[in-house]
């Protein structure tokens, strides 16, 4: 397969570069948990009844068009191959959790994987809405609407005074997690992420470095959500981490700004270095490519390289993760063999540009 | 100093929790702090719950003693799923809707700590199940008036409520099977 068919192929609208604020948030992401009010969760289920679970999506849900998503696509944890869970995971559709874990997983997906609704999780449904930029309410629109369609067709556990029952007693409410992936170079080689992370916590909500494991944010991508699910309204609960995310936009434009002005030759000399070594090297770990990619991507926004598009970041932080990597070549790779395909991609990919 | 919680035993644990850059210092008894425990979810890394439990593991002398106070409670256990409170404790996740319902009197506290002092849900209410609600709430307020016309003997009145009560709910029942 030729690389720019499998990128088509690959690609789901969130990763487009589409949307508002969308050199700055990559994507919005809104996800509602939900249970049957019948039979136990799935920690606590047995095989028959988690298949049951499944049967009754397939029977009820399934068979309907839903007029905003279209057809809804059933797959099974145990039809499928290792590798193709995994693609499914890199791409942010399904959970590690759900392709490993799950005594029986499914996941219905949309055609164009805006929406995945996971089944059997920790709870029977995670309703998952993925969409570029910075696009919080139309998210929470979306999953609200098909929160009702579900409704209308299977009972939901619900209580009047605890709202939406879930597994954990961290989800129980409204059963909402609303995140945001940001790209913050700036406000990173700026120094100022120290300062703003512990802020942000205050607030009640949540900062990861998305790809990095514990604090360290891989290709200055963090995800900021909300932490509290009870209380609050759904509408409540989003504003505030609007509210949060437009500040950050701010301040990471102006950081930019101020980088421009005042150390415009170290930046420029940071961004090309990357570029460069984008273009030429013949073997990359994730993490070095993370980091230039970030650069090359702060580059483009910054009007400093204007003959390469702006989504190549989100693009290639998904494509050259192991799973993809090991789709593109057709077999396993050993983490020698994947550093070497991952410079390949990653130049050919730049080539494609011009 | 004395522990905060019975203001009996001497305090010997004394930990402080943030939770939303909200501080909360803690100083209570070892009996105190095994019931609270209890009342901290443990999630899959090492919580305070985990580390309490894990020292209060060790048979303390001063429960031997303190013989009234001990007497274990009798445990918890969800009819629906089979799960207990202690299970739940240590696992930090409900079996299933019917467990809210078994361990109600406990989770206030927990939802409070976990989300910035709230505990009752101000969000979305399902459409279909929504309306169901009502008309359960209807119900039972029905049934309660019809009581009391009973026990004031005015079986008339009485009567007229039973046949709103089974109009009631034969319409939720006919919903259920249409």
């Amino acid at each position: 397969m030729s690389l720019r068919n499998f990128i088509s192929e690959a690609i789901s609208p969130w990763m487009k570069n589409e949307g508002p604020d969308a050199d700055i948030v990559l994507s919005s992401r809104v996800r509602l948990a939900r249970n049957l009010s019948k039979p136990p969760f799935p920690i606590a289920a047995s095989k028959e009844q988690l298949e049951e679970v499944i049967d009754l999506v397939n029977k009820k849900c399934v068979t309907h068009t839903h007029r905003k998503f279209g057809e809804l696509e059933l797959l099974r944890m145990e039809d499928m191959k290792k590798n193709e869970k995994r693609v499914l995971v890199e791409k942010h559709l399904i959970s590690p959790n759900l392709s490993d874990e799950s005594k029986a997983g499914a996941v219905l997906l949309s055609e164009d994987e805006s929406l995945s609704i996971m089944i059997n999780e920790e709870d029977h449904f995670r309703i998952q809405v993925l969409l570029s930029g910075f696009q919080l309410t139309e998210g929470l629109r979306y999953a609200n609407e098909i929160d009702d369609w579900m409704e209308d067709k299977v009972d939901f556990a619900f209580t009047e005074n605890r709202g939406y029952l879930t597994s954990c007693p961290t989800n129980v409410g409204t059963g909402l997690r609303a995140s945001v992936m940001m790209h913050l170079p700036a406000l990173v080689i700026t120094r100022q992420m120290n300062r703003i992370l512990p802020a942000i916590n205050q607030l009640g909500l949540v900062v990861r470095g998305i790809y990095g494991e514990g604090s360290e944010a891989l290709g200055n991508l963090f995800q900021i959500s909300n932490q509290i699910t009870l209380g609050k309204s759904e509408e409540d609960i989003v504003d505030d981490l609007r509210s949060v995310v437009s500040q950050l936009i701010q301040q990471e434009r102006a950081a930019r700004e101020s980088l421009l002005q005042q150390s415009k030759l170290q930046i420029e000399d940071r961004v090309f270095r990357s570029f460069g070594l984008l273009s030429y090297s013949r073997t990359m770990e994730s993490k070095e490519a993370a980091q230039h990619l970030s650069n090359v991507r702060l580059g483009i926004d910054m009007g400093l390289i204007d003959n390469v598009s702006g989504n190549i970041l989100n693009e290639l932080m998904i494509l050259t993760q192991p799973g993809f990597l090991q789709q593109y070549a057709g077999e396993i790779l050993s983490p020698e063999q994947r550093d070497q395909r991952r410079a390949s991609l990653i130049r050919e990919r730049l080539k494609l540009e011009n | 100093m004395l522990c905060q919680e019975c203001q009996q035993r001497q305090a010997t644990l004394h930990f402080t929790k943030i939770i939303n850059g909200e501080k909360t210092e803690f100083h209570i008894c070892d009996t105190c702090a095994k019931d609270k425990g209890e009342y901290i979810p443990g999630s899959n890394s090492f919580s305070i719950h985990q580390l309490l439990s894990g020292l209060l593991d060790v048979d303390q002398p001063i429960s031997s003693s303190g013989s009234g106070f001990m007497k274990p409670r009798a445990e918890l256990r969800c009819e629906s799923c089979g799960m207990t409170y202690r299970q739940f404790a240590e696992i930090g996740r409900f079996g299933c809707s019917n467990c809210y319902k078994t361990f109600n009197e406990k989770l206030d506290p927990i939802f409070r700590r976990i989300h910035s002092g709230n505990s009752v849900h101000g969000g979305k209410v399902p459409r279909r199940i929504g309306k169901d609600l009502h008309v359960h709430k209807e119900i039972e307020r029905l049934k309660q008036q019809m009581q009391e016309f009973i026990n004031s003997e005015e079986f008339e009145q009485a009567a007229k409520i039973r046949d709103k009560i089974r109009s009631l709910e034969k319409s939720l029942n006919d919903k259920k099977e249409g």
